[in-house]
């Protein structure tokens, strides 16, 4: 971990404190009485705010997992940079891929 | 109540580089009795091949640190009757050192880090310059004071689960010792000191453990340096530098 | 018990944070996979969420709260640790983050119950 990696990672972390706290708080909201797809739907679809909301908190996640990731396994397999860098930037790709996915699916019409 | 013919039970580690076991001695209790204590018993009355390091033995000069029941301590500063599990103790040489022979590491990996770190003081004067006055209630001066009685012991470098797993990762010891640089007018360039504990190694692979902290027999905190360091170097890459 | 250098509070405050941090991110592709199933496979999104009527499903889940609140949390305690003047109750903070994520992930669990 080296200086850059190590301020991307705070700054994402950072932005993502008001995501998760609103994040659960959604969660506490929704859980009441049961989940069910149109009841979640309802609420997000067509919502520019839920598309902002959701679509920020799936790039920082992304890269702040994919650097907590790299370090786990740099320390636990100690395997050479040139392969913690592809494993960090594959997951990170494919984490913001399918997040997209899945922000689209549930924020658009 | 122990009397002379008390005995306990101590494993010793035995061995050279890599290889090696836990040899098992009986050894008498005393009233007031130390690991050195023990160690150098054992050394003197049963095995004269028992290699082990100390000097001054009054918790000065750090030479006789060893794993005790797995803690990174002074020997000749711990009290048997403060670690006895039982009747059993477990004496092993440093962690995160390569071993020479029983309870001897090898100290260089410490000290190469030390100097790697920015270690080595560059003055930013020559003997021919007016000394700059540096109060030591001065903010800097004061955070670095809290940091220079660092002995090299290598007891916070043992305790640390980052250096364990991170072969770059320069240490507890050789990080604080930074930290008093950057803090330290008298320094050249405390710039590069900033930018070599930013690298590879550095600062910001430390996962706050606080297991150097809390182990450090001269009570210093390394791990608050260490914050002091992430801190110092992000406001430097603010600025551009 | 874990015996000698590493039985400690912060210690296990880290291993907490870093265990948390793991299976958080090992779930998320799950979880952004399972919710992009509005788009191609409403039903079959409908269908799994049936599977979180049972109560293992939600103990799960507040398991997950609970590991999201206390990364979250201690996470913070980091934050202040690294950017803000010292303080020395790290301890001390370090059981708040863990009691805050209780309580939030608590309070999940009675409302999905």
């Amino acid at each position: 971990m080296d200086l850059r990696l190590y301020i991307a990672q705070r700054l994402s972390a950072i932005v993502m404190i008001p995501l998760v706290f609103g994040h659960i708080g959604v969660m506490i909201y929704a859980i009441q009485g049961g989940l069910s797809a149109d009841e979640i739907l309802s609420r997000t679809q067509g919502s520019i705010f839920w598309f902002l909301f959701y679509g920020l908190f799936v790039v920082a996640v992304s890269v702040h997992g994919a650097i907590g990731l790299r370090t786990i396994i740099s320390e636990v397999l100690k395997l050479r940079e040139i392969f913690l860098d592809l494993i960090m930037w594959s997951f990170g790709l494919v984490s913001i891929f399918l997040g997209a996915r899945a922000v689209s699916a549930v924020t658009w019409i | 109540m122990a009397t002379e013919t008390d005995k306990m039970i101590v494993k010793v580690w035995r061995g050279e580089k890599n290889s090696g076991a836990y040899e098992t001695f009986s050894v008498p209790k005393k009233e007031n009795q130390t690991v050195l204590d023990v160690v150098t018993w054992i050394q003197q009355n049963l095995d004269p091949n028992l290699s082990y390091r100390f000097a001054c033995r009054v918790g000065m000069c750090g030479s006789c640190a060893m794993m005790v029941n797995n803690t990174p301590r002074w020997t000749c500063r711990t009290h048997v009757k403060k670690v006895l599990r039982g009747d059993m103790l477990e004496i092993a040489p440093l962690r995160n050192l390569p071993p020479i022979k029983d309870l001897v590491v090898d100290m260089d990996p410490f000290f190469d880090k030390w100097v790697a770190a920015g270690g080595h003081h560059a003055p930013s004067a020559s003997r021919y310059d007016q000394m700059p006055q540096i109060q030591s209630t001065e903010p800097e001066r004061a955070e670095a004071n809290k940091a220079i009685e660092c002995i090299n012991c290598a007891v916070c470098y043992a305790a640390c689960d980052t250096v364990t797993h991170n072969e770059n990762y320069l240490g507890p010891a050789a990080l604080q010792r930074a930290w008093t640089l950057v803090n330290d007018q008298k320094v050249k360039d405390r710039g590069a000191i900033l930018d070599t504990i930013s690298a590879k190694g550095g600062c910001h692979n430390c996962h706050s453990q606080g297991s150097c902290t809390l182990h450090c027999p001269n009570g210093l905190d390394p791990m608050r340096s260490i914050a002091g360091l992430k801190a110092e170097s992000i406001k430097r890459s603010l600025k551009g530098n | 018990m874990m015996k000698g250098y590493r039985n400690h509070p912060l210690w296990y405050a880290y291993l907490l944070h870093r265990v948390s941090g793991l299976v958080l991110v090992l779930f998320l592709p799950f979880h952004f996979y399972v919710l992009s199933l509005a788009l191609t496979k409403p039903d079959k999104l409908n269908g799994f969420l049936h599977w979180t009527e049972i109560p293992v499903v939600k103990f799960a889940e507040f398991g997950l709260v609970f590991l999201l609140a206390v990364h979250l949390l201690g996470g913070l305690r980091l934050l202040v640790l690294e950017l803000l003047p010292w303080s020395a109750n790290q301890k001390a903070m370090a059981a708040v983050a863990t009691a805050g994520a209780f309580l939030i992930s608590g309070t999940f669990l009675l409302n999905a119950v």
